[in-house]
This record gives structure tokens, sequence and C-alpha cells, in this order.
């Protein structure tokens, strides 16, 4: 009996294929953009957490100089004279000739294993490293990059990250020019009764192994923007099943009813209805994490460049399949169909056996809903609010996002029903008149849907708004922070020095661009001196600070701090601030610097060379005239011998810059198309179950002599009405969810913010996109009406229905 | 003459074949005349109304109403033909459940762009349904609605008034009076009426009855 009942309850996907598809292809959907995030997510975080295990040795303990600067020579000599088992590494960025790579010099001999970067399979191995021409260690795409700019001789070690190679502790010395000065010293576990650290070398300190880097929990705010974007999807998706198992509930009353009738218990029509759930629930979301993967590996591309602009961390641009996303991927879809089902099965509970479908107690019920709905809206939108004032932290920017999005959701099908109820108060004509009525009585039906297309579409505007504020923001910045035509690097200090002697005359002025590093407030930090020029002073980007700052800055001990070091600690403008070295310099002004994961401190030409005088002093910016720029390029190469790939021109850094930039956002735009594509599937589907419905409302209109065309083309205003308005309501949630991005949650995430600037050309062009879904999504079932067969109209007003 | 029917046929295609359900049918109709349509329930009786209204064309024959053979229009011109010529009472009753009752008994006229205040607030007065004005449709009762659908009907002031069952679905008193306003109205607006139902008791209460049978009419 149970096989033959469980028979008929299937029947209906038979007789209803369209609301199968739909089912199965909303689970599919969200699970899959879901699974598909995480899926970046967590090869992202695995290849950098890797990544900086092999680059910082992270796992192994270290020490390091108490004030950010180097260790001499002296210092290692007299740890290991007291027992201290310590290796010496020499790290720093090198180009060769455009290609900027983290150089990792180690000693092979004393390095632990763990330590080395990769495998030593014999003394060989060690000879080639260590000896003759030495060897650089680097990975298969670095190789690629750096074939033909140097002599010495590439291996390829598959562990390690892009950009980053290890060699030999000499050669890294004479590369980086370090003069035997250590970065730091690798500890290998030590035998009791050592002499304390403090007594032989107070000027280290010790750093455990194993701590976490910065980098992942930099990177862990841009996970948490996938992130966010993923579960929006996901919501997305959540819409469409919700409704689709709706549906098929609802049609299927008469048979619940008929099962019941012949005896078939309350408690088995629901185990049955719930395997039926779990079958689907599983092809949907294996469907669901093949297509995640299958977008993960089409992302993840576009992730690993944003990853590398943003934060200059690499991640290779392959994806390996992991087992935790099919549990994952199917648990949402599980999560998902149940969630989405709940309601349905409930009301199956409240069913008596008896008693006919009841559209108006349907009806009433659904305006009661309606008006639930709004009131939680509401309280969401008011603990929007309330999370924005007092709360903190990304968390807590995140919570408002999503208040926020889903609080108006919440609120839209009342917003649209009482605006048809005004316009059908407003409307002259009978016709008219009814068009309002009739489209508000269709709105339960269709009111997820729409509620999808609000999210989708205030995410659109929302982070278009965004990006396009950063992307204005950032090239005007561009323009202010390269002012200088042409940069130009020696490649030693003797050709530095050589160059400083040819430039004067030939061009307007030279900006050295030096530069040191060391530990400010906790933080490893780049310290840069500036000239006294007024290209400073006319461009840049200063967002507070006194008047006569740029003197302070040639004369006194003053500095100028970045708004990611303003911002994060509480040094505010004429605070003293102790700079590598530990002497004191007083903050005269605070500048933007978009983009920048970490915080830098500028001062005055004089005071870097004064407290630096290892500093290297290789780059520099040219002012010349913009017609001269080519002239004075072809000098440099051919009579003074700069190679060529030594000179930038400004134009062509900000194209890069530009570049990365776009890159950047190419996954949020790719992940807002589909969120935008979910919805209007979602609509496609909605419209097509309710014109299945439609049949007995516009008979007696066609009845009354409207034609069949009329009627289709009312369902295509119609539907565009509701787009349009929906589209209206997305414009000021959009423009809110932009604010919180860029007040709250970027604030909190890189530590800047940034101008919000409007763009209402961008909405006009999602307007549009919009309206070209709306009339797809109501193809199908508007042809099905404009030729729906009069025998059809006609058996609505058979006697026997 | 208002409606004419001449040599009409219809059949259907069904699974198991062709089925004739109309083969030559006959009948005249004169303004001021109300008709029963009687016959057994499957004997044609919706079919025949169904192309006298311009819902469906006939196979063979004509079907001339006010002089025109509206078997011969085109979609659009079979659509004004209902809007502005003739109106249609269901057993269903088939109000616009999105609105109220007032508005659905103005809506046809507004359509056929005939409205009359005057006109409706008699008709309203007539039917005692000027208490529901306010409702919809889904908050009547069977009867209720079929008295607005009738006023929905005559608020237009068609030609020719054709009734499919429309007191199928009401009980026995209840169906009486509607049908008697019914005829009470179309006699006072000089209308034509065609009365489809299967009942003989009701069938006597008009000026004429003729029978379907075979696809046959027989008096
Ligand atoms: N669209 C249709 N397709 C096939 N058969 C139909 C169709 N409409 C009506 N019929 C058949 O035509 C016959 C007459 O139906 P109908 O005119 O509704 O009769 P009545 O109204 O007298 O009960 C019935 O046998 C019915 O099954
Ligand atoms: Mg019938």
């Amino acid at each position: 009996m149970t096989a033959a009942a469980f028979n008929v309850l299937f029947s209906h996907w038979r007789y209803r294929p369209l609301q199968l598809v739909t089912l199965i292809m909303g689970v599919a959907l969200a699970t899959g953009l879901w699974s598909g995030v995480q899926a970046i997510n967590a090869e992202a975080r695995a290849s950098y957490s890797r990544a900086a295990s092999i680059l910082e040795q992270a796992d192994l303990s270290q020490l390091i100089a108490r004030d950010g600067e180097g260790i001499p020579t002296s210092v290692y000599a007299r740890l290991r004279r007291a027992g201290w088992q310590v290796s010496p590494v020499i790290e720093g960025n090198h180009r060769f000739g455009t290609t900027s790579v983290r150089l990792i010099g180690i000693d092979i001999l004393t390095m632990p294993e763990e330590g080395r970067g990769f495998a030593v399979s014999g003394s060989p191995d060690l000879v080639a490293f260590a000896s003759g021409q030495g060897q650089l260690l680097v990975s298969m795409n670095t190789a690629a990059r750096l074939q033909g700019v140097t002599q010495i001789p590439l291996r390829i070690s598959p562990d390690l990250p892009d950009d980053a190679a290890f060699l030999d502790i000499g050669m890294a010395d004479r590369l980086l020019a370090r003069n035997g000065v250590l970065s730091r010293l690798i500890v290998a576990p030590q035998n009791p009764g050592l002499p304390a650290l403090e007594s032989v070398a107070p000027e280290l300190v010790f750093k455990s192994g194993g701590q976490a880097n910065d980098v992942a929990s930099l990177t862990d705010s841009f996970h948490l923007n996938l992130t966010a974007f993923g579960f929006l999807a996901f919501v997305v998706g959540l819409f469409i099943v919700y409704s689709a198992t709706g549906l098929s509930f609802e049609q299927r009353r008469s048979t619940f009813r008929t099962l019941r009738s012949v005896g078939v218990s309350l408690q088995s029509l629901t185990l049955m209805l719930l395997a039926e759930l779990l079958m689907l629930a599983l092809l949907s979301g294996v469907l669901g994490v093949a297509l995640g993967y299958v977008l993960a590996s089409t992302l993840l591309p576009g992730v690993s460049a944003t990853l590398r602009g943003l934060y200059g961390t690499s991640v290779p641009g392959s994806l390996s399949l992991r087992p935790e996303w099919w549990a994952t991927g199917l648990g949402m879809a599980f999560f998902g169909t149940a969630v989405s089902a709940s309601q349905s099965l409930l009301r199956l509970w409240q069913m008596p056996i008896l008693a006919s479908a009841q559209h108006r107690a349907w009806a009433m019920a659904s305006n009661a809903a309606t008006f639930i709905q709004a009131v939680g809206g509401a309280v969401l939108l008011g603990a929007a609010i309330l999370l924005a004032l007092l709360g903190h932290g990304l968390v807590a920017g995140f919570a408002v996002l999503g208040s926020l999005l889903i609080g108006a959701a919440l609120l839209l099908p009342l917003a649209l029903s009482t605006t048809t109820m005004i316009a059908q108060s407003l409307s002259r004509g009978a016709f008219t008149s009814w068009f309002w009525a009739d489209t508000r009585q269709q709105l339960p039906g269709l009111s997820l849907a729409l509620m999808a297309l609000l999210l989708a579409l205030s995410a659109n505007i929302g982070v278009g708004t965004m990006v396009s504020s950063f992307r204005q923001t950032f090239l005007g910045w561009l323009d202010q922070r390269l002012a200088a035509e042409l940069y130009v690097t020696a490649r030693t200090e003797e050709e530095a020095s050589r160059l400083r002697d040819w430039l004067p005359g030939r061009v307007r002025s030279v900006l050295p661009v030096w530069n040191s590093e060391g530990e400010v407030l906790g933080q490893q930090i780049q310290i840069f001196g500036v000239a006294d020029d007024a290209t400073y002073r006319d461009h840049w980007p200063i967002l507070l600070g006194a008047p006569d700052l740029w003197d302070m800055l040639a004369t006194k001990d003053a500095a100028l701090i970045n708004e990611q070091l303003w911002r994060g600690s509480d040094v505010g403008l004429g605070k003293m601030i102790t700079l590598p070295g530990g002497w004191e310099a007083r903050v005269v002004g605070v500048y933007s610097d978009y983009g920048n994961p970490k915080g830098q401190v500028i001062i005055g030409l004089g005071s870097l060379i004064a407290h630096y005088p290892a500093t290297a002093k290789l780059r520099y910016g040219l002012r010349v005239e913009p017609e001269r720029v080519d002239m004075l390029r072809r000098q440099l190469v051919d009579d003074f011998g700069l190679p060529d790939e030594n000179i930038v021109d400004q134009a062509s850094l900000k194209r890069q810059s530009r570049v990365v930039f776009e890159q950047t956002f190419a996954v949020t735009g790719a992940l807002n198309l589909l969120t935008l594509a979910v919805a209007g599937f979602a609509m496609f589907s909605s419209m097509l179950t309710l014109s299945g419905q439609r049949l007995p409302q516009l008979a007696p209109l066609w009845a009354m002599g409207l034609r069949r065309r009329d009627l289709a083309l009312l369902e295509v205003i119609r539907t565009v009405a509701l787009w349009f308005a929906t589209f209206l309501a997305a414009v000021p949630v959009g423009l809110l969810l932009a604010w919180v991005l860029l007040a709250i949650v970027n604030v909190e995430a890189f530590g800047w913010r940034l101008p919000m600037t409007v763009f209402p050309f961008d909405w006009l062009k999602l307007g549009a996109v919009a309206l070209v879904a709306a009339l797809l999504s109501v193809l199908v079932p508007v042809r099905r009406l404009a030729t729906v067969n009069p025998a059809d109209l006609l058996r609505v007003f058979a006697n026997e229905r | 003459m208002i409606l004419e029917l001449r040599n009409v046929g219809k059949s259907y295609s069904t699974a198991e074949g062709p089925i004739t359900v109309l083969k030559a049918i006959d009948l005249r109709l004169a303004r001021g005349k109300s008709v029963a349509l009687t016959g057994e329930s499957g004997s044609g009786k919706s079919t025949l109304l169904h192309l006298a209204g311009g819902l469906d064309k006939p196979d063979t024959g004509s079907v001339r109403v006010n002089g025109r053979d509206i078997g011969q229009l085109d979609d659009s011109g079979r659509a004004r033909y209902r809007r502005l010529e003739v109106g249609l009472v269901f057993q269903q009753f088939n109000l616009i459940p999105s609105i109220t009752v007032a508005a659905n008994i103005s809506f046809h006229a507004r359509l056929a762009e005939r409205y009359d205040p005057n006109w409706e607030a008699e008709l309203v007065e007539m039917l005692g349904v000027a208490h529901l004005l306010g409702r919809y449709p889904e908050q009547l009762s069977g009867g209720q609605q079929q008295r607005v659908a009738i006023g929905r009907t005559l608020a237009a002031r068609p030609t020719l008034i054709l009734a499919d069952e429309p007191t199928g679905n009401l009980d026995e008193a209840t169906g009486d009076s509607v049908l008697d306003l019914m005829l009470a109205l179309s006699r006072r607006a000089n209308l034509a009426l065609l009365l489809a139902t299967h009942s003989v008791r009701l069938a006597n209460k008009l000026d004429e009855k003729v029978v379907l049978r075979g696809g046959m009419i027989s008096q």
C-alpha cells in the first residue's frame, strides 16, 4: 500500500516536470554558489597558510631584533659560541629585471629540515645549492618569469609559493647588499641548560613557532566578504525552493485528502513526503556541488588576482577537489530543503481531512502573513540601525548588512501591495482599476521571487557603488601618489651615486624613493624618507595635518603616518611616535594609502639618512616636462647605461595598477551577475507556475470581450511594473548597503574609509539588464497565454469542474 | 431577428476520434423573446451557447447576430462582438475575485463604454444587492453572486443574453427567484434571452422551449 501511495504522490512530478526542474535547479544553484565560494575560500586559505609556513618558516621558533632592524654577525657568533643552535636567514625583495622576488637566503647546513623549503636528497643537492654558481629554488611560475633575466641556475620546487626564491645565504647577502646583516635567526630545538637569551643577546627577542601570521588575519576580511556573497546567493536560491515546494504541496492538497481518506495515516504521509524531499535534496545537492566546483575553478584565477592585488599574497589558480566540500555542500542542500519545506509540512499537519480548498481563507492568511513579515522586517531594520550605531568589528558590520538586506526584503510585499492599492484608488477606468486589483492578488504568489530580486538588485547596486567609489578614489589617489613622470632603479649603490651626479640639469627635480623597514607600535612597517620638494606639497593625499607639515618634516623630527596606522592605534596628530632605533618623532599629518594592508611612516629624507644610514639608495622619481619623458628615457638607456626594464614611466605604472584593480573586482562582478541570474530564474519559475493558475481568473475577461493577446500584454506590463517597483525599492537599499560597506565594513577590514560616490548611470544599466531579465522571465508564460486554445478557456465555464 | 442559427454543425476531436455534438441546428430568436434550451446533460447546450456567444466557431452553417455572421469574424472581431453585443451568464458565476461587487457590476459596461449610473442604480435596486456593493465576491452566497453576475451582464446593455444553467449551483427557491428576476429584467430591457437548462419546470417559465437531442433541435 505504501508503494502505491508513494507512486500516487510522486506521479505529481511526472505531471508537472517543470516544477520538478525548478525545485532541483533551485537547490542546485543555491548549493552550487555556496559550495563554490567555500571551495575558493578553503583553497586560498590552505595555500597561503602553506606559503606562510614555508616562507616565514613560521613553524619554527625565531630570534628577531628588538628594534626591528637587522642582526649583526657578531651577535650570531656570540649565540653559537654560547651553545645556541641557531641558523641565520637573510631576507628581502630583489628585482630581476622587472620581476620582484622575495629572496630567502638560508644556511643549508645549519637550517633544520622544515626551514629549507625543499627536500635535500643527498650531498649533490647540497653542493649545487651552496657552492659555485649557486641556485635559485623557485616555483614553476616564478621560474617561467625569471627565464632569461638571471644567470643564476633555477631549480623548481613544487612546494614553493610564487614570487619567492630560496637561495644560499652568501648569495642573498650579495644580491641584497646587506653586508652581513642578518634578518633573523631560526632556533633549532635546544638542549637544556643554555645561558638565557637576555644574558647572551639582550638586543634580540624570541618568537615561538606556529604563531598565526598577519596575512591570514588580513585576508579574513576578504573571505568574509566572499562568504557573505555566497550566503546571499544561497538565500536567494532558498526562495526558489521554498516557492516550488510550497506549490507542489498546495497542488497536491486534494491528493493528500484522498490518500488520507483511503486510510493512509498522517505519519506515513509525512514520512513519504520527507523521503521524497530527501531524494530530491540528494539529487540536487550532488548537482549543486558539481556546479560549485565548476564555478570555483572558473573564479579562482580572479580570486588569486584579487588576493595578489589587495594583499600581495599568492594563491595558485587551480583547484583540487576536497571531500569536505561534498560534505558541506550536501549538508547545505539538505538544510535548505528542510527549511523551505518545513512550513508546507506544518500546514499538512494542520489540514483537516475534509473541507474544500478555501481560496479566500488562504488569501486572508497570506494578508496576515504579509503584515507579520513586514513587522519582522521593520524590527530587523531597527536592529541594523542600532548595530550600525553601537556595534564594533567586522562581524558587526556584516550583521548590519544582513539585517538591512533581509529587513528590506521582508518589507517589500507590504510596500508593493500598498502601492497597488494606491494605484487602484487613483485609476479612473474600470479596466485599470481591475488591473491593479488583480496585480495585488498575484502578489502573494510572486512576493518570494520579488524579494529575491530585491536582494539581488540591491546587492548589485551596493557592491557596484562600492567598487565604483573605490575605483574613482583609487585612480585619483594614484594620480596624487604617482606624481613623478619616471621612476628609475639603479642596480647598485655605485650606479645610484653616478646617477645622482648625472641627473641634475637633465630633470626638474630628483625625488629619492628610499625606505627602511622596522617595527613601529608592534607592527613591521615601511619608513619612507621624502625630499623637501613642491611635488609632495602639491600632490600628496593628506587627510589631516598642520599647514606647515612639509616644512616641519624637512627640518624637525617629524613624521607623517598613513591612515591604516592612524586608525589602528591611538597615535594622533601632535603625539610622539617611537621609530626603529629608539628615536622619537612628532606626528604632524595623516595621509591616505589605499590598497596597503600595513602601516607606513614618512619622515624627512635627512632624518632617514641620519637614523638609517644602511638604507639602500637605489630608487628615484624624476620630474620632467611630459614632452621630454621619451627623450630622457632614451638618454638613460643609451648615454647612462641603465637597462630599460629599470625605468618605469608613470603612465604604464598607472595602467598596471588599474589592471590589478580591475582584476580585483572581477570576482565580485561575476558573483553579482550570478546572483541576479538566480533571482531572474526565481521570477521565471514563479511566473510560470502562476500562469498555470491564471486561466480561471482571465477567462471571464476573455468572455467579456478582451483578446488573448490583450491579456498577454497585460501580463507583460504587470511583470515589468513589478520589476520596476522592486528596482526602485532596490536603489535606496543598495545605497545604504554601499554606505555600510564603505563606512563600516571597509574600515574594519582594511583600516581605511572610502568617500562614497554615486553613479546613477550604472543604475540605469542595471535597470536595463533587469528589464531584459523581466521580459525573458515572462516570455514563456505570456507566449502560452497569447496562444492558449480557446477550448482551455471554455473549460473554465464548463459546468463540471 | 437578433439571433439566427442556420444549419450549424460542430464536432470535437478527441482521443477516441471526432465526436459530432451539433449536426444541423436551426434556431431563431427575436427581440424581447426568451427561449429555453433544454436537453440532457452532454447534449450540446453549452456548445451551442459558446457558438452563439462568439467564444467558439462553428464547423458548418452560420451564426448571425443582428444580421452579421459572427462565425466569419476574426479573433478581434469576435472579442468586439462579445464586448458590445452579448452578455454571458454562467453556472459558476465567474465574477472577478480581485475587485468589489460594485466594480464587478460596472466592469463590463465600462469596457463597452456604456456605463450609465442611473441604469446601474436601478439594476442594483431591483437585484437587491445594494447592501453588498463594497464586498468581494468570495464573501457572497451563491444566489447573491449570480445576482451580481446578472447585474454585470445587464449593465452593459447587450442585445442578447446567453445564460448557461444560471441556477444550476443554486437551491430551488433561490434559483426560482434569480430566474424570475432575470426574466423580468430582460423583458424590461427588451432583450433576447437564450437560456440553457435541463429543468423542464424552469423551462416552462420562458416564452418558448426547444429541445436539443441528437445534435438537432426539436420543438
Ligand atoms: N472541448 C471539447 N473537446 C471535446 N469534447 C467536448 C468539448 N467540449 C464539450 N465536449 C463534449 O461535447 C458534448 C456536449 O457537451 P456540452 O455542450 O457541454 O453539453 P451540455 O452543456 O448539454 O451538458 C459532451 O459529450 C462533451 O463531452
Ligand atoms: Mg453545459
